[in-house]
Parts: structure tokens; sequence; C-alpha cells
């Protein structure tokens, strides 16, 4: 009687077993795992923050278009605070307990180059969403990045400068990483391009009045045109104190203003401006065969319609990264890293958001200067100069 | 020449004047209960941030002030009553670790309610700017200027000629004597918080036009203000205003003359000089022989 009574609810378990193990593939495929390291709070949140909500709402459209090689995306991220150390031990996190098949992150140069070394360690890919110069120069294989070089910028603006015959210029700059990178690269690239940086000043990242700075640069014999390198508020201080002042000369912006926030900040002060920035801020400026018109246009209208916020600069540098990844496992067709990481290297004419990617074993930007799109204020909106 | 010299000496005006009326806030809780309230820059970033999103509601500007002014009014009161009230026995070192907490508090829920963002406000005045003499000063730097002279005056009256006033300096001087005199010190302490709270709000909604505002300019300006609180001598009102001033004008001459890059740096130079040879600055000595 007992081995009867048994008997039924073995068969059961069997079933029950068999029919799971039928479904397990088919449900739910190994996930892809993707790790972010991302400045949400903190005095990076600007970066961060559409940079997080652009990788969620992308991770979710591609779920639910059937995910990468047949394999859902899943996203682990961490909010480092713009923190250097935290990013260190986040990417620690990811690496080790999360195992990830690459990182993209993080949102600053200085919470990237924490993370490199463990990256390299670990031997998994990261394409980073910061600026700087030394992120991919010298070339690191697992390393990769979206966004333009601060070199980019300033050679940008350096050579409309130029085109305007300009020969002297001030540069203002802030003293936070970005603004003394830039900074350096302006000082670097100048006499390429017949320019002399005849007055130098910066500013403190929390400072609220530059008129003094601004003063000593417009009382600079020889100044033609002045070069506001830095990021966050202190720009659209900047400009305020430009425009209060009534100086007259050519005033030029970097791509950290790159937003519809600054024209907000700046007020009747940006008229005027003019600034490198990414294609994103003028979607329906560009020209019907422009490559990346329909990308930028897209992307625009997917963030507006999921945050109903505008869109920045910074979010298309974390559409790019993802899509990047999505494109070299695709090719690929493995996660296996030493694949992903070759399959990355090989990525040409891939159209982004940010401009039109060309990699290579010696480029791991993959972008020219010309992904830059030179933008004038006039009456409160953005116009495309060049 | 002299037009750039005057052009350092308004933008210098113009930054000193803010840390002013910052400096009067720590000022007021100092002369009450000794305590230095670290979450005065705070109360600058609730009177600039409310008047924004009042501003932004279609509420008419003086209203908008005066709303602002009356919540930061309230929150200075409640800073009182549920955080430093209940450790009112706890020494003075406790009670200005709680300011802190009470500010990173406060931070933290601006960010909640406003989110990261700088925010802008219209200057009160229609002409964004005035010429002097080859200059420029901001009309809003007038406004900062007027409203610091009246605050001070205001302050200054309250303190020699009103009751309350006089017995809030008796708190300060003498707690246990004070309540043995029928005052009732919890109360004046709480009037002190109010008082600095309407202070600091009035200081934000002054600057924000030149400054900008957002949830974290209470950091910066709180501890400029302190520190010009303490060039001018901790308790002094005169002092509060001087100090300011010296270290607005001081940090902008040094951007103008020497290097952008030292101009902290002979800010904080003019600290340590200052009270090395007067510990109790400029006009410090005066609190000292009170007591």
């Amino acid at each position: 009687m007992v081995t009867k009574n048994r008997c039924p609810y073995r068969a059961v378990l069997l079933i029950v077993l068999l029919v799971c193990g039928m479904m397990t593939p088919a449900m739910a495929a190994e996930p892809i795992r993707i790790g972010a390291l991302v400045s949400a709070t903190g005095p990076a949140s600007f970066l961060g923050d559409p940079e997080l909500k652009t990788l969620e709402l992308y991770v979710e459209r591609i779920n639910a278009a059937g995910g990468v090689i047949g394999r859902p995306l899943r996203l682990f991220h961490y909010d480092d605070g713009g923190n250097a150390n935290e990013a260190r031990n986040f990417a620690n996190r990811l690496l080790r307990s999360d195992r990830v098949d690459l990182i993209i992150g993080g949102s600053t140069t200085g919470t990237t180059m924490a993370a490199v070394p463990l990256v390299e360690r670990a031997g998994r890919p990261i394409i980073s969403m910061a600026g700087a110069l030394v992120i991919t120069e010298p070339v690191r294989p697992w390393v990769f990045k979206t966004p333009q070089s601060d070199r980019m910028a300033a050679e940008r603006v350096l050579a409309d400068m130029q085109g305007r015959g300009i020969t002297g210029i001030g540069l203002i700059s802030g003293t936070d990483g970005f603004g003394r990178s830039g900074r350096e690269q302006t000082l670097a690239v100048a006499a390429d391009f017949g320019i002399q940086v005849l007055a130098d000043q910066t500013y403190g990242p929390q400072d609220t009045d530059m008129t003094a700075q601004l003063t000593r640069i417009r009382n600079t014999p020889g100044v033609q045109a002045v070069f506001n390198f830095g990021f966050g508020q202190g720009p659209a201080i900047v400009t305020r104190n430009y425009a209060h002042l009534g100086i007259e000369l050519p005033f030029y912006q970097s791509h950290g203003v790159a937003s519809d926030r600054f024209l907000d900040l700046a007020g009747s002060a940006a008229e005027g401006v003019r600034l490198p920035a990414s294609a994103l801020l003028v979607p329906d400026a560009l020209p019907d065969d422009d490559p990346q018109k329909q990308v930028v246009q897209d992307y625009k209208a997917a963030y507006e319609a999921r945050w109903n916020m505008s869109v920045s600069t910074f979010g298309g540098y974390a559409y790019d990264a993802l899509m990047l990844a999505v494109a070299a496992i695709e090719a690929a067709g493995t996660t296996d890293p030493d694949a992903v990481r070759s399959a990355l290297e090989q990525i040409r004419d891939h159209v982004g958001v940010t401009g039109t990617f060309n990699m290579s074993a010696d480029d791991h930007n993959g972008l020219a200067p010309e992904s830059f799109r030179l933008l004038e204020v006039r009456d409160g909106q953005w116009v495309l100069v060049d | 020449m002299f037009a750039e010299f005057l052009q350092y000496l308004f933008s210098g005006v113009t930054i000193g004047a803010t840390y002013a009326l910052v400096a009067l806030g720590f000022t007021l809780v100092y002369n009450a209960s000794h305590v230095i309230n670290f979450a005065q820059g705070e109360f600058l970033m609730i009177g600039g941030m409310s008047t924004v999103s009042l501003l932004a509601m279609g509420v008419p500007l003086p209203l908008a002030i005066a709303m602002a002014v009356a919540l930061a009014a309230v929150l200075g009161m409640a800073l009182h009553k549920l955080a430093i009230a209940p450790a009112r026995k706890a020494d003075v070192i406790t009670l200005i670790i709680i300011t802190i907490g009470a500010s990173i508090f406060l931070r933290g829920l601006a960010q909640i309610i406003w989110g990261k963002e700088f925010h802008t406000m219209p200057g009160f005045s229609a002409a964004e700017s005035v010429n002097v003499l080859g200059a420029v000063m901001y009309t809003q730097s007038l406004w900062v200027l007027a409203v610091a002279g009246v605050m001070v005056l205001l302050l200054a009256l309250f303190f020699t000629r009103t009751l309350m006033g006089k017995a809030i300096l008796a708190t300060s001087m003498n707690p246990g004597a004070a309540r043995l005199m029928g005052i009732r010190t919890q109360f004046v302490l709480m009037l002190a918080f109010m008082l600095a709270a309407v202070l600091g709000a009035m200081a934000g909604i002054m600057v924000a036009p030149i400054t900008l505002t957002a949830y974290d300019i209470g950091i910066m300006l709180g501890l400029k203000g302190f520190v010009a609180a303490a060039i001018g001598g901790m308790g002094s009102g005169v002092g509060a205003v001087v100090g300011g001033l010296l270290l607005g004008i001081a940090e902008a001459m040094t951007a103008g003359y020497i290097s952008s890059d030292y101009k902290d740096a002979v800010a904080f130079l003019l600290i340590l000089v200052i009270l090395f040879f007067m510990p109790r600055g400029l006009f410090g000595a005066r609190v000292a022989e009170r007591v």
C-alpha cells in the first residue's frame, strides 16, 4: 500500500521536473550581465542621472524586442556619487560578485580611471562615458569610451577662431578636473592654429562671481576672443558676468555646457555664444542626408517620452556605450570577453548619437573632431553654424 | 587703471555683502547660545529655492519673498524645537554637531523636493547693471547692500533697545541667572533660531539673482559666511559686515591683481593673520568685555 501511494507522487514530481527542464532554456536564457558605474547623485549627477535613465530605458526596450543573441540583458548598476574610491569598490563588486560581462562607466574621468586597473586585471571590456584624453591615450586593450575627448573640443573651437582671423585669446577655465584638463589641452594645441593664449584665468567650481577674472582678460592687450572651458553652473555665471561687463569680443564655451539647461541659466547673456556640441542639441536642424539625423531624433523622442524631461548630451554617451556593446556582442556572437573586446575594436561606421564611430586597435574612441557640431545661440535657441 | 580697480572693488563688495548677510545669521545664534549654527547656509538655500518655486507657480515677487521667509522662520523654530531643545543639557560642541546634522538633513530634503539642478531668479530691478566711472555694478548688488545695511541697523536696535534683545544677550551670558530673572531661556533660544533663519532666507533671496541657486548652494556660502563672522569677531554685528566685505574684497583683488588661482589661499591667509594677532576677531573685544 505504501509503495502504491508513493508512485503517483513520484510520477507527478517527474513530470514537473521534466516540464521545468524543457521550459528553462526557452523561457529564460542566461542573461547577458551588463554592469553600469554611474554618478547618479553628487556633483556629477547631471552626467550620471541621464546616463542611468538612458541605460534603464534601452535595456527595457532591447529586452522587449527579444534581447541580444537570443539572451536578455540584465543591468547591474551602482551610484558612485562622483567619488573615485566608491567607484573602485563598486567596480570590484561588479566584477567579483555580479560577474558582469562588461562595464559601462564611469561618468567622470576620475571614476573611470579608478575602475580601470581592476577591469584590466579581470579582463573585461569597459566603455567609459567620460571625456578626458587620458582614458584612451595611450590605448589600453580593455578600455573604450564614447564621448569625444576634450582635445577635440579645443581643436574645434580653435579652428573656428582661426577661420575668423583671431590670433590672440583669453582663456578662463574651472579648477575642477574637466576645466583643468580642458585648459591643458587648449594650451597644448593653440599654437597649431596660430593662436596665442594671452590671458589664462581660472575660477573655483563653487564660485559665484567671475567679473574680476573677466576684467583682467578684457584689459589684456591683444585679446580678440574669450574661451571658457568648464562645466556645471560656473560657465553660466561666467556668461552672465561677460554680458554684465559688456564685453563685445566673440565668446566661446566648451561642450561641457552643451545642454538646454545652460540656456535657462545664462538667459539673454548667452546670445552669440558659440560652442562645440553633439548633434543631439539640434536634431531638427540637421540636413536630411545626415546619417545621424534618424538616430538622434529617435533617441530624443524615446527618452523624452519615457522620462518626461529633455535629453542631454550626456545621456547620449550612455546610449552609444550600450549600443556599441550590443553591436560588439552581436558581431562576436558570444559574451566571451576576448571576443567582445576584439569585436569592439573592429566596429566601423557605427552611427551613434554622439557621432559615427570607427574604432581601431589604436583608437578606442573612434570619433573625428567633425562629430562636434559648432553651434551659436541666437534668440535663445541653438543654431547650427558649421 | 582706476576703472579696473573700481571693477574689482564692486565685484568684491557684491560677494562680500553676501558673506556679510550669512555672517549676521551666525552672529545672532551665537549671541543667544554660543552655538555656531552650521545649518545657517541651508536657510539661504531654502529662502532662494522656495522663492524660485513660488515665482514659477505665478506668485508675485513680494508675496513669494514673504512666503519663503515665513517658511524659513517655521523651519528655524522647528530646528530648535526638534533638534536643539531635546539636547538642551548637552554642551555647546554637541549642539554644534547637531546643527551640522540638521544641515545635511535639510540639504537632502531639498534635493528630493527641488532636484539637483541650478535655478535662476530674475533681479528685483528692471535694469540689470549700472555704470559707475567706467565700471559696472549689478543693480542687485545695491539691493544686497541695502538689505544688509538695514538688517545690521535693525539687529543693533533689537539688541540694545528692546527687552527681548537684551533677554537674548542675558541668556547668552549666563543662562542660569537669566532663568532666575524670569527669562524663558528656551523661548529666547527658539526666537534666536527663528530670526537667524529669517536673516538667512533674506540673504538667500537677495543673492539668488546674482549667484543662481541650488540645493547645495548653502555649503559654500555658509562656510564663507562663517569665516567672515570669525574675521569680524563672533557675536559682533558690525564685525560680521566688515568681515564679510573684507573677505569679498580680498578675494576679488587677489583674482584681479595676483592670480585667480590664489584667490581662496589669500582669503584664508587673511584669516590666519587676523586671528593670530586678534584672536577674537576685529570687533570681538567688546563681547569679551561684556562677559
